[in-house]
């Protein structure tokens, strides 16, 4: 006979390890657009297609992470942070994997080619919209340790100058995709118009990538603001 | 006052066999919700948590259990109005133990939340109101108590999120939170032996015989606090530090010092325990034997006998090793997201609480008052997730207990009445 204790039914699971470990998933999800788009660059399309369904099962696998970490997050909890922006943080960033994978699926599909004109700048724009996502994995890795401190202090400054790095690298990347946009304009008339069109649509939707990294990074801003 | 006499064996023998019962009740369930917290935090093994509980929770029956115990046996139920039918104090005291064991029984198997603390009292006040009149309880006295149901946690609650902010500005916001929790947590250690041995010295021991000058007092307190923080110092430094944990969790190394600060919490815990809750089961075994051993005089003096401490205190070690420990470790496992520093600030704003309460003769519900003191730390935003449904746990416990006790000891009160009269 175990009288069901109190104590032990005021701890509820924390979502703070279950939103990392959906970030990581989602990042690794990102991380597979580089050699996805070496392989594209090579004409490699039997690669292509491999890291394609690497991509798509990457990004099921964050789903279910999400579905978990909401179904887990009863709104009787009380939390040194608001319910709401934790399921607003997982929202955006489950957002960056399905992002990656509609990205990947568009030019596996059509099994785009890309100029040589763009290619170049290809490579490191894709790095960049990359080190983005990594920079937003990092920044809420640091939520545990801002729960250990109580949200107070030393820690939440060093926090937000990683949330200052992230703006930086996605200005970076916002700078490469207007290289790129230049480059394909100057060459599109001798394209074929829809291929040119999506081309403009990949580069977009790369970029986008990185937009959402950052919007991970202002969401959890907000936590600090408090 | 012939039925004293002539069945004072038998009345004594059930009271003891009574108040041992209920004292392993306690043993096997309440001390895990006072542990609880230390195992959870990782902070002690659960072996180590079950020694530290037999030793500490005896030491604290009958080192301080002695204030509450008399509230139990003489303060909620008014004796000098009783006149010359004592016996009546004695039917509703076994009455009360044997209702309040019964009740506790049930709704452990039925999985409700319930109190020791206030089954007992319930029941106390349900004999009291309805078999002897509404005149021999002291509502006062029973007012203050239940006052002290609600201020407990609120006073806990209060201590731990000053005590958390204190260690969130002294350490773990600082350059090098590592160096100063080597610093600063041997004066927390000095606190916790400070505190528990001024309370125990100003208001336990009377009951063990001695008193002491304030000044004396206050002495002796502090010496014992040095020697509990020089043993602390001692069992930092001994300690084995990996500056490689510290890349996962920046914090690892910093809470492993106060995994040392938390062993000395819970030997407090323990402690505060022991003090308030043994009174439960034998402050209504110090009234039967009070009553019966002077025949009949009730005698509103005399202080209770160390022996029947030492009796709650040996039932509760009983419960312990034939029963606790196995809940000890399930509660413990279930106490996933507490760090030392936390259960630390928890527990003691606990301890100082239930201790202060011990000294004061007040019988507050351990469990509920560890339960403000872990929210006043998660209000300090220190804690990952808190499911605040357990404050609605805690007051149905409070309607659920208090008429169950009182209906169970009015039943077994006119039964007692009947068989012996």
């Amino acid at each position: 006979m175990v009288r069901r204790s109190p104590i032990t039914n005021m701890f509820a699971g924390s979502p703070v390890k279950p939103l990392q470990e959906h970030m990581k998933k989602v990042h690794e999800c990102a991380k597979t657009l580089e050699p996805f788009f070496k392989a594209v660059l090579k004409k490699d399309y039997n690669q292509v297609n491999v890291l394609f369904k690497q991509i798509h099962n990457l990004e099921v696998e964050a789903d279910d992470l999400k579905h978990e970490l909401r179904i887990h997050l009863p709104n009787s909890l009380f939390m040194p942070m608001p319910r709401e922006r934790i399921l607003d943080i997982v929202t955006v960033q489950d957002r960056i994997a399905n992002t990656a994978k509609h990205v990947a699926g568009m030019v596996n599909g059509r099994k785009m080619q890309f100029p040589d004109e763009i290619a170049e700048f290809m490579t490191a724009y894709v790095e960049c919209c990359i080190s983005t996502s990594r920079q937003a994995k990092r920044i809420i890795n640091e939520l545990d340790e801002l729960v250990e401190v109580g949200f107070r202090g030393r820690e939440v400054n060093s926090v937000e100058e990683m949330i200052n790095d992230l703006d930086k690298i996605e200005y970076e990347a916002d700078k490469l995709e207007h290289q790129i946009n230049n480059a394909l304009f100057v060459i599109e008339k001798s394209l074929d118009p829809i291929d040119a069109v999506f081309l403009y649509r990949v580069i977009r939707e790369v970029g986008e990538v990185a937009d959402i990294a950052q919007r991970v990074g202002a969401r959890l801003e907000l936590l600090l603001a408090r | 006052m012939d039925i004293l006499v002539s069945n004072s064996t038998i009345l004594i023998g059930m009271a003891v066999v009574f108040g041992v019962f209920m004292a392993w009740g306690i043993g096997a369930n309440d001390v895990a919700n006072a542990m609880g917290t230390s195992v959870g935090s990782k902070a002690l093994t659960f072996r180590q948590a079950v020694i530290i509980a037999a030793i500490f929770e005896c030491a604290g029956a009958v080192l301080a259990g002695g204030e509450v115990t008399k509230t139990i046996r003489k303060g909620i139920v008014d004796v000098s109005s009783l006149g010359d039918t004592p016996e009546l104090l004695v039917y509703g005291m076994l009455a009360s133990l044997l209702a309040a064991g019964i009740w506790l029984m049930v709704a452990t198997r039925m999985g409700w939340p319930v109190s020791t603390t206030h089954s007992i009292v319930g029941a106390i006040v349900g004999f009291g109101a309805v078999g002897i009149g509404m005149e021999a309880v002291q509502w006062g006295k029973v007012g203050t108590i239940a006052m002290s149901w609600v201020t407990s946690p609120l006073l806990a609650g209060a201590i731990a999120f000053a005590l958390f902010r204190s260690i969130q500005k002294l350490i773990i916001d600082t350059d090098d939170p590592f160096a100063k929790a080597k610093k600063y947590v041997p004066y927390y250690i000095f606190l916790v032996g400070f505190i528990m041995a001024m309370v125990t010295l100003l208001k336990g021991l009377k009951h063990v015989g001695v008193k002491l000058p304030f000044e004396q007092n206050m002495l002796y307190a502090t010496v014992i606090g040095l020697i509990v923080a020089s043993i602390g110092t001692i069992m930092i430094k001994r300690l084995k530090f990996d500056a490689k944990l510290d890349k996962k969790f920046h914090y690892t190394n910093m809470e492993k010092i106060f995994g040392v600060l938390m062993i000395f919490t819970a030997i407090a815990m323990a402690f505060a325990h022991g003090s308030n809750d043994v009174a439960n089961a034998i402050g209504p075994v110090a009234a039967v034997v009070g009553i019966v051993q002077s025949a009949g005089e009730i005698a509103v003096k005399s202080a209770t006998p160390v022996w029947i401490l030492v009796l709650g205190g040996a039932g509760i070690v009983f419960g312990l090793v034939t029963y606790g420990h196995k809940v000890i470790a399930t509660v413990g496992s279930g106490i996933t997201e507490l760090t030392p520093s936390r259960g630390f600030a928890a527990t003691l704003g606990a301890a100082t609480t239930v201790v202060f309460a011990s000294g004061t003769g007040l019988p507050i519900s351990t469990t509920h008052t560890l339960v403000g003191a872990v929210l006043g730390v998660g209000l300090a935003r220190g804690i990952g997730a808190l499911n605040i449904g357990v404050i609605q746990t805690i007051f149905l416990s409070w309607i659920v207990t208090l008429p169950a006790g009182a209906i169970l000891s009015i039943f077994f009160f006119f039964t007692f009445k009947g068989f012996f009269s």
